[in-house]
């Protein structure tokens, strides 16, 4: 004997529309972390191993890196992946131990304005950075500063 | 002359299992008594073939009654005697002691993550409401061909048989540290059950269950620790039945 109950008896939760902010949010920590690894390994490797290693760096190597549109371009994915990357698994912690509602808004509320903050500061450094500032000894600077 | 021969021929069996002494030290709590549970010492005279289980019951028999602690079949298949030993989740009847280092006390103390009752008992709703929002049951509305059963080939069998061996004892769900958190987070053992489901080539429900584990407190608050895993007394792939669900809610199918 075969009996077909037409549909489960149980109650059917359906996700309610709109982004899967969890979902998405769950990818973005996979794939920003792949896409880290290179770029984290890579900036390592090329500051401190590189050449004459961790003794090149000074305010010259950091402003030839920042004025060579590959590292701007590097610096800046590098900047957000990380920053992002960081936050979200902030707020994955607050989520599981803020127990307070107000403490959990205070807390990502926090978390936010920092991301932020930072992200603007940074990309704008990147991006306005001098690498030679007027007045300055020129042993101190990048060799195309005095070339030109 | 008989009785000789008998003696010569083969020692009694317990004489040949070694036997030690260990010192069982048990979490007790009576909710009628203590405000706080606290650690109890026991010195036992066990054999080497003993399980945990069985120091328990020399316990409760032979020294204080009022151990209270769940065993049903006391073989490792209903899943009722998961507890944790020496910090680790595992069944105290599938726990032989000397796997464990004697020379040393050995802790037992209840699951973590749900409310204590007494002693070695937890409350187990929380654990079986997340088991039930994943409606663990077959769903099928077409009538199976010819009147009689729903066929499956082998290889379609062997899709979900990991997560078939289920018993439900907690171990995983309760060694989930995103579960101690706020016990909102479905569990392993949810899961597992959902993709038992999910994988099955006659089951109709994949979509439900996937939507309801698609969810804030669904499969993506699974941090990958593996603590599931370890904590299986049938071996359960768990971390990866979870993986597999997660992937296929990406994919929209199983």
């Amino acid at each position: 004997m075969t009996t077909t109950i037409e549909s489960p008896r149980a109650p059917r939760t359906v996700r309610r529309g709109g982004v899967n902010w969890e979902k998405w949010g769950w990818i973005y920590m996979r794939v920003s972390g792949v896409v880290l690894v290179v770029l984290i390994f890579g900036h390592l490797f090329v500051n401190l191993m590189l050449g004459d290693g961790v003794k090149a760096l000074d305010f010259a190597f950091v402003g030839g890196k920042l004025s060579n549109p590959f590292w701007q371009i590097w610096d800046t994915l590098l900047l957000w992946l990380a920053l992002i990357h960081g936050a979200n698994g902030m707020r994955t912690i607050t989520n599981d131990y803020a127990h307070n509602r107000l403490v959990g808004v205070v807390l990502k509320g926090a978390i936010l304005a920092a991301t932020v903050v930072l992200l603007i500061l940074g990309t704008l450094v990147i991006y306005t950075f001098d690498p030679c500032p007027a007045g300055s000894p020129a042993d101190l600077l990048a060799s195309f500063c005095t070339a030109g | 002359m008989a009785s000789d021969v008998l003696e010569k021929k083969g020692p009694r069996a317990h004489d040949a299992v070694p036997t030690f002494t260990v010192t069982m030290i048990v979490r007790r709590f009576d909710p009628e008594v203590d405000e706080e549970p606290r650690w109890v010492d026991y010195d036992l005279e066990m054999h080497g073939t003993d399980r945990v289980l069985d120091a328990l019951h020399k316990i409760k028999w032979e020294i204080d009654g009022s151990l209270a602690f769940r065993r049903s079949c006391a073989h490792g298949v209903c899943g009722s005697d998961a507890m944790r030993i020496n910090g680790r989740n595992r069944l105290a009847c599938k726990t032989l002691l000397k796997d464990l280092d004697v020379s040393q006390p050995i802790y037992v103390e209840a699951l973590k993550g749900l409310p204590l009752e007494k002693d070695l008992i937890v409350d187990m709703e929380p654990f079986f409401d997340s088991f039930r929002d994943v409606q663990p049951f077959l769903m099928a509305s077409s009538k199976p061909k010819d009147g009689k059963e729903r066929l499956q080939s082998p290889e379609e069998r062997a899709r979900f048989d990991d997560t078939t061996k289920c018993i439900l004892c907690a171990a995983c769900t309760s060694s989930c540290p995103v579960f101690w958190t706020d016990g909102q987070y479905f569990g392993p053992a949810a899961i597992v059950n959902a993709h038992r489901f999910i994988f099955d080539s006659r089951d109709e429900g994949a979509q439900v269950r996937m939507d309801i584990l698609n969810d804030k407190e669904g499969v993506w608050r699974c941090r990958t620790t593996f603590n599931c895993t370890d904590a299986c007394p049938r071996g359960i792939q768990v971390t990866q039945a979870i993986a597999e669900v997660k992937q296929a809610i990406m994919r929209g199918k199983p």
